[in-house]
C-alpha cells in the first residue's frame, strides 16, 4: 500500500528547544522569594507554640524552593520541553496502549462540580458521583461480560492483587486452602509480584512454539492446590489464545479460577468478552483501553469485574442504586474490605465513562478493529525488514525480533529502539516479553493515521539499512534528543535520589 | 456515533487490501466463534461530545456538596486547599499529562527531573533521606510500609495506632489477608494511643499517626522507644502540611514516613487520584517500593536523570519484587512539586499556620456552645473532633441545607466498636484550611448552635 501525503508523527528529536540542561528548582531558588498568595481571612493570628505546644513545633523552617511565579512557570515549561508525550507524536510502546487522550474527557474531569467534591461528604449530597460510578460499573460489566465490579483499585497492579484476594476469599468460603497460582512465562512482571503479595506461590507454565499457552503443560501443572491462573488474552506476544475454551475448562475442572489481565483489552472490546471466554475475574487498565492520560507514570485506574459467584466478595462499599432510585454506599455481603483510601481514582473513572459514552458500543468496537488493523499493517509492512516473532496475524500489537539483524550487523533491538528516538518516534517496548529474543514490541494503537504508520515504517527501514555500515553510530543513538544515552549503572552505583544527596556546591 | 479514529473508509479498505482481507471482521477470523460476541456490546450508540457534556452536567448538578455550592469543613485526609491558576496551568501541560512511565530517559528528562525534585521535597518534609516517586494514596502507602517492615524483620505482627485513619487501617486489614500479617489496632483514650495496652515485643512495625485522624498531635517518643525495644520499624503516618511546622517524622526517629499528598495541588476530586507519599532511612533503600529517580550523566557528561535501583521492581524481579507497583501517581507528584515551588519555604509555613489558627478559632467558639464538647483535651493542629448531642450525620445534613459541609461524621469512617472512640455516632470531625475566612467560621458557629439546640 502506498501512503501519500505528508508523513506524520515525528517529534522525539526536537531541534533547539529542550536541549539545554535545566537547573533544578533548588538551584533556581533565592531565599526570600515567594509566589504564594493566600486568601485574606480575618482570622486572628496565634503562635504555634501556644496552639500545639512547644515540644511539637519544628525549630526551623523546612526548606522548599523559593521561586517567583515567573521562574516557576519558566522552569516547569522548560522541563516539559524535555519530555516526549502522546500529544507530541506517535508512542508505539507495546503493552502500554498509548493512544490519543481526548481533550473532552479532561474537560469533564476539570468540572468543579465533580472535582470539587469531598470524598467524605454523605451520599445524599453526592448523588451525581454515585450515579456516575454505578453507570460506569454497569458499562464495564457489559464490556467484559461480567456481573459486578469494584472501581477502587488505583492501577492495574492494584487490580491484580485485588483479584487474587478475591480468589483467596472465594476458595476460603468453600473451605479450600489452595496455595498456587499459574502464570505463563510470557506474563507481565506485575502478575508474579501480585501473586506473591496475594499469599500464593507462582507456578510458571511455558509457551509453545506458536507463542501460546502449552495446554498439555498447563494440564500437568493443574491440581487440587491450584487456586487459579492469570492470563492476558491476547497475550503479551500480541496473539490470541485460541484454545482459551479448553484452558478455561481445564482450570475450572480442577476447581481453579481464571483471572484476566486486562492490559490488552483494547484488542478485543466489542469482539470477545472475557466472561464469554470463561474468565471469573477481570481487571481493566482504564488508562490504556479507555484513553485516560497516563500522567508520566500514573494516575491509572484498575477496576476489577467478576462473575456472579464472586460478586459478594468485592471490595466495598460500592455506589449502588436503591429501590427508590437514589444511590447509596453498600458493602457486598462478604466483602474483602477496602483496597483504596476512598472510592478509587474517581477523576480517572469519570474520564473513562466520558470516553465510553462518546464512543458507545459501536464506537468501542471500531476502536478494537482499528487497533488490530494498524498493528497488522505495520507487521506486514515491516515483514522484510524486521520479522515478526511469530509469523501469523497479531492482535493490537506486533512483536518483532532483531535476532537476525543483531547476528548480521551487531545492531541490537535496543539500538533500533534508541535510534527511533532520533527519527522522531517514541521507542517500542524492548526485551519484553522475555520469551522473545531481541524483542521489539510495537503497539501503534488505533489513533495513529496510515501516514504516521508509513513514516514509522520508513524510519525503521532506514535504521535497519544503516545497520550494516553505521553500526557504531547506532550503538550510541540517540544523538539528537535532549540527552544522549544515560549511564544507568552509575545511577545505581552512586545513588543520588535527592538534591541533598547531590550536595551541590 | 463519534470517535477519534483518523482513518478514512478508503484508507481502511486499502489497508485491508494490503493484508489480503475483505473486512475488519476478518482480522479476528482466528478467534474461535464459540467465544466471539455476536450482536455487539450492550451499550448505547456513541454520542457527540456536547451530548455527553450534558449528561455529565447532570451528574455535577446532583452533587449538592460541590465546592461552588458549599463551604467545606470536611477533612479526614482530604483537604480543601488553595490550588492557584499557575499550578493548574503547569500541572495540566500535556507533555506531563500524556506521557507514559519514563522508560526512555533520553526523551523523558522533564518528568524524571520533576520527580527528582519531588523526591527531594518529600525527603525534606519527612526528615528522612530518601523518598520514592509516589504510590497510589496514603492508605496503600501504609500497606507498602507494612510490607517493608515484614521484609526487614521477617515478622508479621503490625501494631497500628487506631489514631491512623480508619480507612487506612481497613486497607491494611484487607491486604493482610494475602501477606499473612497480623494487624493489631491499639485503642485511643482521650485521643491518645494506649500503647501499653498491647504486647509490642515482637512487632514488625509500630505505626503512629501525626496528627491522628481525630486531629490530635501525639507525643511519639513512647512509640519510638517501643519500636526500638522490639527491633521493629517505626512508621509515622503523617499529614504533610503539618510537616511544614511540626517536628518531622525523622525528628521523631521514624524509619518510614507515609502520608497523603493530596493537600499539595490536587483537588478534592472525590477521593482520587491522590498521592501516596513514602520516605525511609537509607537502611531500607533496597526494600523501597515502586520507582526511584536518580541523578547520573549521559554519554556526553551532561547531568541526566533516570529510574534507578530497578532490580527491586516487578518487571525485573517478578515474584521476588519488593512490591507489585508499576503505574503510580506521577502526575500528582509532579503537581505537588509545582505547588510546593509556588508555596516556597514561607508559604508552606503560612498555610500550615493559618489552618491551625482557623481551627483553633473555630474550636474555641464551637466548644463554648451548650451540648458541644471536645472529644480530646490534647493538643491539635488543623483538625479536631467534637461530640454533639445528636448523631453527627444528622447535623451534617441540617447544616448542608445552609450551604456548609460541617465536617465528616466519625461513623462514616469507622464502625461502632472501633478502638479509637467509645461512642462514635455523635462525633463530628472538623478541618479548617487557609481558605476559610472569619466570616465563614462565625457563620459555622451559628449554624452548629442551631443544629444542636
Amino acid at each position: 500500500m502506498a501512503i501519500t501525503g505528508l508523513p506524520g508523527g515525528r517529534a522525539a528529536s526536537i531541534p533547539l528547544m529542550g536541549h539545554e540542561t535545566e537547573p533544578t528548582m533548588f538551584e533556581l531558588s533565592v531565599a526570600g522569594r515567594s509566589a504564594a498568595q493566600l486568601r485574606t481571612t480575618g482570622v486572628p493570628t496565634r503562635s504555634l507554640a501556644e496552639m500545639v505546644g512547644a515540644t511539637h513545633v519544628k525549630d526551623h523552617a523546612v526548606e522548599m524552593a523559593d521561586l517567583s511565579e515567573r521562574d516557576l512557570v519558566g522552569h516547569f515549561t522548560r522541563l516539559s520541553h524535555r519530555q516526549f508525550s502522546v500529544d507530541l507524536g506517535a508512542y508505539p510502546l507495546g503493552s502500554c496502549t498509548m493512544k490519543y487522550n481526548p481533550k473532552f474527557c479532561d474537560a469533564v474531569a476539570a468540572d468543579v462540580a465533580l472535582n470539587g467534591v469531598h470524598p467524605g461528604a454523605p451520599a445524599a449530597l453526592t448523588q451525581g458521583w454515585l450515579a456516575l460510578l454505578a453507570d460506569l460499573e454497569e458499562k464495564l460489566c457489559a464490556i467484559t461480560g461480567m456481573t459486578a465490579a469494584t472501581l477502587q483499585p488505583a492501577a492495574g497492579a492494584a487490580g491484580e492483587l485485588t483479584g487474587l484476594l478475591l480468589m483467596r476469599a472465594y476458595h476460603a468460603s468453600r473451605g479450600e486452602n489452595r496455595g498456587r497460582v499459574i502464570i505463563p512465562d510470557s506474563a507481565h512482571g506485575t502478575n508474579p509480584a501480585s501473586v506473591t503479595l496475594g499469599g500464593y506461590e507462582v507456578t510458571t507454565v511455558p509457551s509453545n512454539e506458536r507463542g501460546l499457552v502449552d495446554l498439555e503443560a498447563l494440564r500437568g501443572a493443574l491440581g487440587p492446590d491450584v487456586a487459579g491462573i492469570m492470563l492476558t488474552n491476547p497475550n503479551t506476544v500480541g496473539l490470541f489464545e485460541e484454545e482459551i475454551s479448553e484452558i478455561a475448562a481445564a482450570v475450572h475442572d480442577a476447581g481453579g479460577l481464571l483471572y484476566y489481565d486486562g492490559a490488552n483489552l483494547n484488542a478485543i472490546v466489542g469482539v470477545v468478552r472475557p466472561g464469554d471466554m470463561g474468565f471469573d475475574i477481570v481487571h481493566m487498565n482504564l488508562h490504556k483501553t479507555f484513553a485516560t492520560p497516563h500522567g508520566g507514570g500514573g494516575p491509572g485506574a484498575g477496576p476489577v469485574a467478576v462473575s456472579a459467584r464472586l460478586a459478594e466478595f468485592l471490595p466495598g462499599p460500592k455506589a449502588t442504586r436503591m429501590a427508590d432510585g437514589t444511590f447509596d454506599w453498600v458493602a457486598p455481603a462478604r466483602s474483602i474490605g477496602r483496597v483504596h483510601g476512598w472510592h478509587g481514582n474517581a477523576m480517572v473513572l469519570a474520564r473513562a465513562l466520558a470516553y465510553i459514552d462518546v464512543h458507545g458500543g459501536d464506537g468501542l468496537t471500531r476502536v478494537a478493529q482499528h487497533a488490530v488493523l494498524n498493528a497488522n499493517w505495520l507487521r506486514q509492512r515491516l515483514a522484510g525488514t524486521l520479522p515478526a516473532a511469530y509469523d501469523r496475524p497479531c492482535m493490537h500489537e506486533a512483536v518483532l525480533t532483531a535476532t537476525s539483524l543483531k547476528a548480521e550487523t551487531g545492531v541490537r533491538g535496543l539500538d533500533v529502539a534508541k535510534a527511533l528516538l532520533d527519527e522522531g518516534f517514541h521507542s517500542p517496548t524492548v526485551y519484553f516479553p522475555l520469551i522473545v529474543d531481541e524483542a521489539l514490541m510495537f503497539e501503534p494503537t488505533e489513533t495513529e493515521s496510515p501516514q504516521t504508520l508509513e513514516a514509522l515504517a520508513q524510519a525503521i527501514e532506514s535504521i535497519v539499512a544503516r545497520a550494516a555500515t553505521e553500526a557504531d553510530v547506532l550503538h550510541h543513538a540517540p544523538h539528537h534528543t535532549p540527552v544522549s544515552r544515560v549511564d544507568e549503572a552509575r545511577a545505581a552505583r552512586h545513588l543520588i535520589a535527592t538534591e541533598d544527596a547531590a550536595a551541590r556546591g | 456515533m463519534a470517535d477519534y479514529l483518523p482513518h478514512t473508509d478508503e484508507e481502511v479498505r486499502d489497508m485491508l487490501d494490503f493484508l489480503g482481507l475483505n473486512s475488519l471482521e476478518h482480522l479476528f477470523a482466528h478467534i474461535p466463534s464459540a467465544v466471539r460476541l455476536s450482536g455487539g456490546l450492550d451499550i448505547e450508540a456513541g454520542l457527540s461530545e456536547p451530548d455527553v457534556a450534558a449528561i455529565f452536567a447532570g451528574y455535577g448538578a446532583a452533587n449538592i456538596a460541590r465546592a461552588t455550592a458549599m463551604t467545606c469543613f470536611a477533612g479526614a485526609g482530604a483537604y480543601d486547599h488553595e490550588v492557584p491558576a499557575v499550578v493548574k496551568a503547569l500541572g495540566s501541560r500535556s507533555e506531563f499529562v500524556t506521557a507514559y512511565t519514563p522508560y526512555q530517559p533520553e526523551v523523558a528528562q522533564g518528568v524524571l527531573q520533576a520527580i527528582f525534585e519531588y523526591q527531594t521535597l518529600v525527603s525534606r518534609l519527612s526528615g528522612l533521606p530518601i523518598a520514592n516517586a509516589s504510590l497510589y494514596d496514603g492508605a496503600t502507602a501504609l500497606v507498602e510500609a507494612l510490607n517493608m517492615a515484614g521484609g526487614a524483620t521477617k515478622r508479621s505482627r503490625m501494631i497500628i495506632s487506631s489514631g491512623v485513619h480508619p480507612h487506612w487501617r481497613a486497607v491494611a486489614r484487607t491486604f493482610a489477608a494475602g501477606t499473612g500479617h497480623e494487624i493489631v489496632e491499639v485503642p485511643l483514650r482521650d485521643g491518645l494511643t494506649q500503647w501499653h495496652s498491647v504486647d509490642t515485643s515482637d512487632a514488625a512495625a509500630i505505626v503512629a499517626a501525626y496528627p491522628n485522624y481525630l486531629g490530635v498531635v501525639e507525643d511519639l517518643s513512647e512509640a519510638r522507644a517501643l519500636a526500638s525495644a522490639a527491633g521493629g520499624l517505626f512508621v509515622v503516618a503523617g499529614d504533610p502540611v503539618a510537616a511544614g511546622v511540626l517536628k518531622s517524622a525523622g525528628d521523631w526517629g521514624a524509619d518510614v514516613f507515609v502520608g497523603e499528598g493530596q493537600p499539595f495541588g490536587t483537588p478534592l476530586a472525590f477521593g482520587g487520584p491522590y498521592l501516596g507519599l513514602f520516605a525511609c532511612t537509607m537502611d531500607q533503600v533496597r526494600r523501597l517500593p515502586g520507582r526511584i529517580v536518580g541523578e547520573t550523566i549521559d554519554s556526553n557528561g551532561r547531568r541526566s536523570f533516570v529510574t534507578t535501583l530497578r532490580a527491586r521492581e516487578q518487571d525485573i524481579r517478578r515474584e521476588k519484587a519488593t512490591s507489585n507497583v508499576c503505574t503510580n501517581q506521577t502526575l500528582m507528584a509532579v503537581t505537588a512539586a509545582i505547588q510546593l515551588g509556588w508555596l516556597g519555604t514561607s508559604g508552606l509555613r503560612d498555610v500550615a499556620t493559618r489552618c491551625a489558627e482557623g481551627a483553633h478559632y473555630l474550636f474555641d467558639a464551637t466548644t463554648a456552645i451548650e451540648g458541644v464538647e471536645a472529644v480530646s483535651s490534647q493538643p491539635f493542629l488543623r483538625e479536631f473532633a467534637l461530640r454533639l448531642t445528636r448523631p453527627a450525620a444528622d447535623v451534617i445534613a441540617d447544616m448542608a441545607a445552609s450551604g456548609v459541609l460541617a465536617g465528616v461524621a466519625a461513623s462514616a469512617l469507622a464502625h461502632g466498636g472501633d478502638p479509637s472512640l467509645d461512642e462514635i455516632e455523635n462525633v463530628l470531625i472538623i478541618a479548617v484550611t487557609e481558605k476559610r475566612t472569619k466570616v465563614e467560621l462565625d457563620a459555622y458557629v451559628e449554624l452548629l448552635r442551631k443544629a444542636v439546640a
